[in-house]
């Protein structure tokens, strides 16, 4: 992994081991729920959460680069690692989710003031290794540009669907995509925010300790704010319904849930003209890019095969599954609905 | 088409495929690769592997097939249903076809063919015999097709080398064997992208959604100094030369272009990309699962061969891609526009029996216009 500084720890704090952080600075979790002092960085943590949900970036008590103090720098860090350790309690995925969003548009803004940096170099390089180490782009400098390689510029943009992202838009140059620093980190604020994500995920949820508990529940009372979710009842199951709200919100559906959907409604009998529109909405929609996977899914182009709706059990594993109790006895979908004999 | 007809196509090229057989090969990477092929008058079989040049040339004597064909995906198991070959990469494909370009000579040399009563005529709406629609057109390509289509082949070369990266020598061009060019570009950075970032590609070559800014044009106080320049590399100087015509001209059209306005300068881009993209088929390119005519075979739209073009600029198709026997065949024809093959001008014929060689009997029998007599 990469060597990180003092104050580069609380620029990028998701790079940071936590458990290592927390050793490495004396600490243990209980602490924070005891020592007054300390407690005060839980409130804080809390607060960095309900800013991240109320969609807006934290500001931190970092000025310019520079922490406003010593004493700055690792509140920052804890901050941050006990946001987490309250996420993780509460299991709130959709906050999860809103938090990761914000600290990546928070990251977002130092990695560009970093790629930006002509005085100090090490600052830039930083930057560029991130940029390489987590999403695999290999950023280079030519004169005022940063250039990266065509293929990994579109993998990206293409989730973009603003005109200026099309590569035509775009400076192109002996298979090199020209870009400002703002460009570059702006490519990669999806990934960013996946990144941030799945490391909270991943990580082991602490056990309870009891001051933690207050903050959690009202963590738990915030994201109820969030999830959308109601049930319905009808001739589609929980799964399709909910697919097709999302994209008809002009959210993006993952992958997996397009597939589900599209050999959902194929195996209905929709025709591909019918299904299209629907993901019209879709922040990437592209007509001919949609129709050709239709057209692939349903077998009617090159390869001939036909796909045929995920069962329940692979829906519940892409978490794209919201049974209720109409579902049971069935493991497929396209069964939601039908009598029994 | 009637047995007899099939029997002698099917004779014809398997008389080809045996004496051919140093111009037909496996590419590359063969175990990893999806091979298809057709037989006259019936269905596709798709998803074999093949392990040799041996393999491939049983499977011709054995089959005679109309068409064959081979991935430019590369799979871990290419002989598996589709969504179980593991696809791993593809080749980059452009298809550049005349009869996508639009082209004025195109309505002297398409024939239609009524399905109601047979009537062969030169393109029309209506069947001028039953008066019926229901027309199946057959495109007898001329020179200047090929012209036309070997410009749009340099078109798109330069912008892979000199805005992709592509290097040279991996751009392969070959004549399709009917009325374009397939260029494959190996070893580019692109092997491993998908569907949709190759149509995100093909966007970009065809000059497709470009938009005012990136060339200077602002909604609201346009800049004049960040219009394009000659020497610019990219579509700033493709642009250049289209738009101001020359060095001394540049001024004063970027003033008209600044007098006219925002969507006038929009309306400027979207006519440009007639001009100035190369016009690919773009949904050939983002298919990354097709299977493409192998390179030495024969195409039963006409019975010529998809072949390597070395230089293309020289390339004739009509001597350099028909390899069929002299051997003169009877049939009753009707053609009613001209054609030329190997240095030998064809037709017109009017519903006549005539006596030609065999490659000019399979052309005209491939393109539905002609039966043995
Ligand atoms: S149980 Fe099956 S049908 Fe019901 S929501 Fe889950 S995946 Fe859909
Ligand atoms: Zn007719
Ligand atoms: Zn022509």
């Amino acid at each position: 992994m990469i060597a990180l500084g003092q104050d580069e720890i609380a620029k990028y704090p998701f790079l940071a081991d936590a458990g290592q952080y927390l050793k490495d600075k004396g600490f243990t979790l209980e602490q924070f729920g005891t020592d007054p002092d300390l407690k005060q960085l839980v409130e804080k943590a809390f607060n960095r959460i309900e800013v991240a949900a109320d969609g807006k970036i934290y500001q931190s008590d970092l000025i310019a680069d520079q922490a406003s103090n010593q004493a700055a720098l690792p509140r920052e860090v804890f901050s941050f690692l006990l946001a987490i350790v309250l996420l993780k309690l509460s299991g709130m995925t959709t906050l999860i989710k809103r938090f990761a969003l914000a600290e990546a548009r928070r990251a977002e803004k130092y990695l560009e003031k970093d790629l930006a940096n002509i005085s100090d170099e090490s600052k830039k390089q930083l930057a560029i290794k991130i940029i390489d180490d987590l999403f695999s782009i290999q950023v280079k400098k030519q004169d005022d540009f940063f250039v990266i390689p065509v293929s990994d510029y579109l993998t990206h943009s293409i989730n973009f669907h603003e005109r200026e992202w099309k590569l035509i838009n775009r400076h192109v140059e002996n298979g090199l995509v020209f870009l400002s620093p703002h460009e570059t980190v702006r490519l990669i604020r999806k990934e960013l925010g996946t990144y941030i994500n799945s490391k909270i995920i991943n990580a082991k949820a602490p056990p309870m300790i009891s001051s933690f508990e207050e903050p959690v529940n009202k963590l738990i009372i915030l994201s109820k704010k969030f999830s959308t979710y109601t049930v319905t009842t009808g001739e589609y199951p929980p799964c399709i319904k909910h697919a097709i709200k999302i994209l008809e919100k002009g959210e993006n559906l993952p992958h997996s849930g397009r597939f589900m959907l599209a050999t959902f409604l194929l195996s209905k009998g929709q025709s591909i003209e019918q299904i299209s529109p629907l993901f019209k909405n879709a922040p990437d929609y592209n007509e001919r890019v949609t129709l050709y996977q239709l057209n692939h899914l349903a077998g009617t182009s090159g390869s001939g095969t036909h796909y045929s709706c995920p069962s329940c059990e692979k829906l519940k594993t892409q978490s794209l599954c919201f049974a209720i109790p109409e579902c049971a006895n069935i493991i497929n979908p396209l069964q939601f609905g039908k009598k029994r004999s | 088409m009637q047995e007899n007809d099939i029997k002698f196509l099917e004779d014809s090229f398997k008389k080809y495929y045996f004496e051919h057989f140093d111009l037909i090969h496996v590419p590359n990477r063969t175990f990893e690769r999806e091979f298809g092929f057709q037989k006259f008058n019936s269905g596709m079989t798709r998803h074999i592997s093949i392990k040799d040049d041996k393999e491939l040339h049983l499977l011709l004597m054995r089959n005679i097939p109309s068409d064959v064909y081979c991935s430019n995906g590369y799979y871990s198991f290419p002989n598996l249903p589709m969504n179980e070959k593991g696809w791993k990469e593809a080749d980059l494909i452009f298809d550049i076809d005349a009869k996508d370009l639009n082209l004025e000579c195109r309505k002297n040399h398409t024939i239609s063919k009524c399905n109601e009563c047979n009537e062969i005529s030169i393109s029309n709406i209506n069947c001028a015999k039953c008066n019926s629609t229901k027309l199946e057109k057959k495109s007898l390509p001329c020179k200047n097709c090929i012209d036309a289509s070997k410009y749009e082949v340099s078109k798109l070369s330069k912008i892979l080398i000199e805005d992709l990266g592509v290097q040279p020598n991996d751009i392969h061009v070959y004549f399709s064997g009917n009325e374009g060019f397939h260029v494959y570009v190996y070893n580019s950075q692109f092997q491993k992208i998908g569907s949709r970032e190759r149509s995100e590609l093909t966007d970009y070559i065809m000059f497709h959604g470009a938009i005012p800014e990136t060339f200077g044009m602002k909604k609201f106080k346009p800049n004049r100094s960040s219009f394009p320049d000659f020497q610019e590399k990219g579509w700033g100087g493709r642009f250049s030369k289209e738009v101001y015509e020359s060095k001394s001209k540049r001024s004063k059209i970027i003033s008209e272009l600044i007098i006219n306005g925002y969507s006038s300068f929009q309306k400027t881009l979207e006519n440009l990309s007639n001009k100035i993209g190369a016009k690919i088929d773009p949904n050939v390119t983002m298919d990354i699962h097709r299977i493409f005519r192998l390179p030495g075979s024969l195409n039963s739209k006409s019975g010529l061969t998809k072949i390597f073009c070395h230089d293309i600029t020289k390339f004739d198709p009509y001597t350099e891609a028909s390899f069929l026997h002299e051997n003169s065949v009877e049939i009753i024809v009707s053609c009613p526009t001209k054609f030329k093959l190997k240095n030998r001008t064809f037709g017109p014929y009017f519903d006549e029996k005539v006596s030609v060689p065999t490659y000019a009997a399979v052309y005209m029998i491939c393109k539905k216009l002609a039966t043995l007599s």
